[in-house]
């Protein structure tokens, strides 16, 4: 697996505060990397030093395997980004917005620019948005605009901050929709986000960023993988401790939790024994449990020293 | 980016009215004049307006010396103001470095995109003042008169005119490099404005005060209106040599200025 994007050491120092403190993140080839942390917990520093726009107190960052932000000519043109939500010249239609992006820098060929243009706004679902100036769009509109400019160059890597931003539940849907195809499409995607559902039915892997340290990092399906108990429910839990006696891990109302990591056996046991039984399950931690374990108090709360 | 940052400083409308309002005030002017056939005396009023009267020919400079001290520094300072700032405070600036496009490359463009506009708006204020003159007053191309007195034949009066512009472009380049210097060190466009003006501002009122006579000669307004003295016969240089090299000066200073601070800047806009 190549590194797509990683970071040694990265510290960003903002006068006395230290925004980004000491992170290796590694992102593979092939990755849906959900970047995790709270507001304020140093996201947004990260992705900018990321894409060479914050340059680094400390450490390194190399991005397509090019150092950055020295790189930055040569690797930026593979990576289409959203960064801390849309922004477009009001006055301008989303194309017309589009073609200047498109034009400002390198990469794509001109000729095909038109194309590639109605491309990108029909894979965001704005091709029949015609000449509309960007400042009559919605909130959503604007979100779908950003992700086309940042899919204009049909990039390797996506950093997306925040993507889902002001869409509607049916839009935060195609959004997902469009990610997880592109990432077939062969898409490494790096998604910056504090909503843990999003993240936990988009990523294969997940990042956790708490007060600029990155306190976890690893596969989505190592941190939710089974803890070997089994959860049982039943209309009598009482039952279920006397039969299951010193394998009851804790017991919440008629929500049981019994050592064993084979539900089948758990069950055979109870059913033998005549306890009535309305459900068995694996139990797995969820993603809120893991980071809420990881990570400290939210960010953003200020305590008296 | 030399091309799309001129796509957009000319595609912009506000672009064209603050071209169009700033020529509404020599119009007016002309426009009164007519009306009343009232003309400063000569030494009064702004340069070249009194002998407009008599010959519509010499409204371009005239139309140039009305918007230069306040008005056109103004428009400068509000469009250099914005090169940098203006995309920052809108958040295009990130999305236009992630692109990527190279900050040096970036402040070149905008730097090219403000001559422009600076160069248009020169030149659209002398045609518009020609105009203006040809059509209110008696123009008198075949003979034009000096400010020392003697006549000037057509091809001097149109040579000296263009140099005129030439100069006057020059010294708004001054004003658009503190616009650009200020554009880089803030996020708002306004406060950037505010910064040049506010220089032009400090330099006009010491310019009148004696006791700052000893730095007059390196205030940025200082030769402001030495393109008068290309209208002299002989041409007096002196002021207006001095005035390029000043302005040079100071656009060299403040664009090196501008680039080290942007090309190691954090953009967090």
């Amino acid at each position: 697996m190549t590194a797509v994007v990683s970071t040694r050491g990265l510290v960003k120092q903002f006068g006395r505060v230290r925004a980004v403190d000491g992170i290796d993140l590694d992102v593979r080839a092939g990755d849906v990397y959900g970047f995790l942390g709270a507001n304020g917990s140093g996201k947004t520093t990260t992705v900018r030093m990321l894409l060479g726009l914050v340059l680094p107190t400390r450490g390194e960052v190399e991005l397509l395997g090019g150092r950055m932000p020295r790189a930055g000519r040569r690797v930026l043109p593979r990576v289409g980004a959203l960064i801390e939500g849309p922004a477009h010249h009001r006055h301008l239609s989303g194309a017309a917005n589009l073609a200047l992006l498109d034009a400002a820098g390198p990469g794509g060929r001109r000729r095909d620019r038109r194309r590639r243009i109605a491309e990108a706004l029909d894979q965001v679902g704005l091709g029949g948005v015609g000449r509309r100036p960007v400042g009559a769009y919605s909130l959503g509109m604007r979100q779908r605009l950003g992700l086309a400019g940042a899919l204009l160059r049909r990039p390797e890597l996506l950093v997306l901050d925040e993507p889902t931003n002001g869409l509607d539940p049916q839009g935060i849907a195609e959004v997902r929709a469009l990610l997880l195809d592109l990432h077939r499409g062969g898409t490494t995607v790096f998604l910056s986000s504090h909503l843990l559902a999003e993240v936990e039915q988009l990523c294969t892997r997940v990042g956790v960023l708490d007060r600029g340290r990155l306190v976890l990092q690893d596969e989505l399906a190592r941190l939710t993988a089974p803890t070997g108990a089994t959860v049982v429910d039943t209309p009598a839990p009482e039952r279920v401790r006397a039969v299951l006696d010193g394998r009851v891990l804790a017991a919440d109302g008629g929500r049981v939790v019994v050592r064993g990591p084979d539900p089948a056996e758990v069950n055979a046991l109870l059913v033998g024994a005549g306890v009535p039984v309305r459900g068995l399950a694996l139990q797995r931690p969820t993603l809120e449990e893991v980071v809420l374990a990881a990570a400290g108090t939210s960010a953003d709360r200020v305590e008296r020293p | 980016m030399i091309g799309t940052e001129l796509r957009k400083t000319f595609g912009r409308p506000r672009t064209w009215v603050t071209i169009a309002v700033l020529n509404a005030l020599p119009v007016l002017v002309a426009v009164l004049l007519r009306l009343t056939d009232l003309a400063p005396r000569p030494g009064e009023g702004p340069p070249f307006l009194s002998a407009v009267l008599t010959n519509g020919a010499l409204f371009p400079l005239a139309a140039l010396a009305i918007v230069l001290p306040l008005f056109l520094p103004i428009a400068v300072a509000v469009v250099s103001g914005d090169a940098v700032a203006g995309e920052a405070q809108a958040g295009t600036l990130r999305y236009l470095l992630a692109r990527p496009v190279g900050r040096t490359r970036l402040l070149v463009a905008k730097l090219v995109a403000v001559m422009a506009f600076v160069l248009v708006t020169v030149v659209v204020v002398a045609l518009v003042g020609y105009a203006v003159g040809s059509v209110l007053f008696e123009a008198r191309p075949a003979a034009g008169t000096s400010v020392s007195g003697t006549s000037l034949t057509t091809e001097e009066l149109a040579g000296r005119t263009l140099l005129a512009i030439g100069y006057v472009a020059v010294s708004m380049l001054g004003v658009a490099a503190f616009g650009l210097f200020f554009s880089t060190l803030t996020d708002s466009p306004l406060a950037a404005a505010l910064g040049a003006l506010a220089v032009l501002v400090t330099s006009s009122l010491l310019f009148t005060l004696d006791a700052a006579s000893p730095i007059a000669p390196y205030l940025p307004t200082r030769y402001w209106l030495a393109f008068v003295d290309l209208f002299r016969d002989p041409v007096l240089w002196r002021d207006v040599v001095r005035g390029l090299a000043l302005q040079g000066v100071y656009v060299g200073v403040l664009l090196t200025a501008a680039w080290a601070n942007f090309t190691t800047k954090d953009v967090t806009s």
